[in-house]
């Protein structure tokens, strides 16, 4: 490796690192404007034109509130929590191909942290490890209420990781190769996205990505009414804030692992007639590096797509109870998504490649059959 | 000295340290959460063998599911006061005479086995990559592979009819 590709590596990475900061940070304006427009209010409109500056206002109240540790708590457990948290979020957009790769003076650079071939299992190894943070920091607190929320969010997220890694393995089956890189090459053309050929698995994987991120209809570790504030109770200033900020870079990574594995990546419909016109009209090196740019931009529409849709969700949907979700998840999605496996290995070896739509018309089948033999709801006339 | 050598140094003495942590620890979660270093090291010495696949897995299997179910009981049993009346002179010496014995076991089979040379000019370098351990699980080793599956799903059949509430039981 020499020196101008190691320079041109490590502005990618550095770049990666700081978008994915920005995108955290301008997630929790969007989130706050999302809700205003689903319930007919303006948001936060006083910080900057459009309440821009509202996220560096945000922060700058959490920095010079008090930061406090509780005297019977364990302090260095307590410190490590929230870093573990952000550390183990920060972590995981190593390993995503944002672009196809830039060229420059002969050199071919993949605009991607790092390119691993297991690269499927380091994100799924560091969302394993994302528990760790929330447990540790609600132990540490030395709180019942903190402790309670940390096991609700662990026991939470442990149960979703399952049914999560078995919607993955259905992918890998279909692609045969653990690196994203070769999960996106591999949905070059439209209708073999992913999601196309896998509905029944995006379907699973968004719910655990739901669940994973202790987003709505899945945020049970925060709950007012029986456990204060779940696993952050005892935190105060930038570490509550490490808290909060990384549930938004999960969500970030989550979108982006979405699109990456269920909707192509950074391929998008006629790219490579694009591709094409751009090299024949501008020249090999430039028109090359501006359809990546383009591919990029593409990709982030997808990652703002899945970010703006974990937002909608939140703003509409009621949370669910606690053993409907721990019903949901073992009893309906792990049964469901070893289902998918089974018929996406007939589906190979019989060279049906959309044979996972079969689950889907039988389910919807059976919802509609369901619901038409369910007896009529008699409709009480309304006492005066 | 090179750099994949010194990483190996100090990876090797946060394992050993954190590992006598893990015994030595008078707190069960901070030793709970030593054992956890120690497979974050093992993790890293597998990645320097470039056995990337058994790196992940590590992390998956180990760090992320069953030392988070570790924690978890010994978070529900709350071990914060000391059991005192477990530790007698009898489990004591039982457990020196146990470790020693595991020790000379180890010594002695350390001391017999020798590691094959190697030639870096023909060393095949994608040995330890996922690619090469599926042909040779699947190829090789099918039938211990089928057998270790076996073996689990007895196991997973086991812990649910264990687990499973019986008529007549108590609901917690």
């Amino acid at each position: 490796m020499n020196l101008t590709e190691l320079i041109i590596k490590s502005i990618i990475i550095l770049v990666i690192f700081g978008v994915t900061l920005v995108i955290a940070m301008y997630s929790t304006w969007a989130e706050r404007k999302v809700a205003g427009f689903m319930q007919d209010r303006l948001g936060p409109n006083r910080a900057g034109p459009f309440g821009l500056l509202q996220p560096l206002a945000d922060a700058g109240k959490m920095f010079f509130k008090e930061d406090f540790i509780p005297s019977q708590a364990n302090k260095w457990l307590f410190i490590i929590g929230p870093c573990l948290a952000i550390l183990t979020a920060l972590m995981s957009s190593a390993v995503i191909p944002f672009g196809d790769s830039i060229r420059y003076e002969g050199l071919t650079i993949p605009v991607q942290g790092v390119e691993i071939n297991i690269g499927i299992l380091y994100v799924f190894g560091v969302v394993s490890l994302g528990v760790y943070g929330i447990m540790v920091g609600g132990w540490a607190s030395n709180n019942k209420f903190s402790l309670l929320g940390a096991i609700r969010a662990a026991s939470q997220n442990i149960s979703y990781e399952i049914a999560m890694g078995l919607a993955i393995i259905a992918i890998l089956m279909m692609t045969g190769s653990l690196s994203l890189r070769s999960i996106v090459a591999g949905q070059e053309s439209f209708l073999t996205w992913n999601v196309f050929t896998q509905p029944l698995g995006f379907i699973i994987f968004l719910t655990c990505a739901f669940a994973e991120c202790n987003r709505t209809p899945f945020d049970l570790p925060e709950c007012e009414t029986e456990l204060v504030g779940g696993y952050h109770t005892e935190y105060s200033s930038m570490k509550l804030g490490f808290y909060l900020f990384a549930e938004y870079i999960n969500m970030f990574v989550s979108s982006a692992v979405i699109s990456t594995l269920y909707f192509g990546g950074y391929h998008y419909p006629f790219m490579n007639t694009v591709h094409n016109a751009l090299t024949g009209s501008l020249g090999e090196v430039t028109g090359h590096n501006l359809a990546t740019l383009i591919g990029m931009l593409v990709l982030f529409a997808k990652i703002f797509f899945f970010i703006f849709f974990f937002m909608w969700v939140r703003w509409t949907l009621p949370r669910f109870r606690y053993d409907q979700l721990m019903n949901l998840g073992w009893k309906s999605l792990i049964p469901l998504s070893i289902l998918n496996v089974v018929v996406t290995g007939f589906g190979l070896l019989y060279d049906i490649e959309y044979a996972s739509w079969l689950i889907v018309i039988v389910m919807v089948v059976l919802a509609v059959m369901s619901s038409a033999r369910a007896p009529k709801r008699v409709v009480q006339p309304q006492r005066s | 000295m090179k750099a994949t050598e010194i990483i190996f140094y100090v990876l090797t003495a946060i394992t050993l340290l954190s590992a006598s942590f893990v015994v030595t620890a008078r707190n069960p979660v901070h030793s709970v959460l030593a054992l956890i270093l120690t497979f974050f090291c093992l993790t890293g010495h597998y990645v320097l063998m470039n056995a990337q696949f058994l790196a992940a897995v590590n992390i998956i299997v180990y760090a992320g599911a069953i030392m988070v179910l570790f924690l978890f009981t010994i978070m529900f049993l709350n071990l914060q006061k000391e059991d005192e009346e477990s530790k007698t002179t009898l489990t004591k010496m039982a457990a020196v005479v146990v470790g020693g014995v595991l020790l000379v076991v180890m010594v002695a089979v350390f001391r017999a086995a020798s590691v094959a040379p190697y030639d870096p000019a023909t060393y095949n370098t994608r040995v330890g990559l996922v690619e090469s351990l599926g042909m040779v699980l699947y190829k090789d080793y099918l039938l211990p592979f089928e057998l270790a599956s076996v073996l689990f799903l007895v196991a997973m059949v086991g812990a649910v009819m264990l687990g499973k509430r019986e008529p007549g039981d108590r609901h917690f």
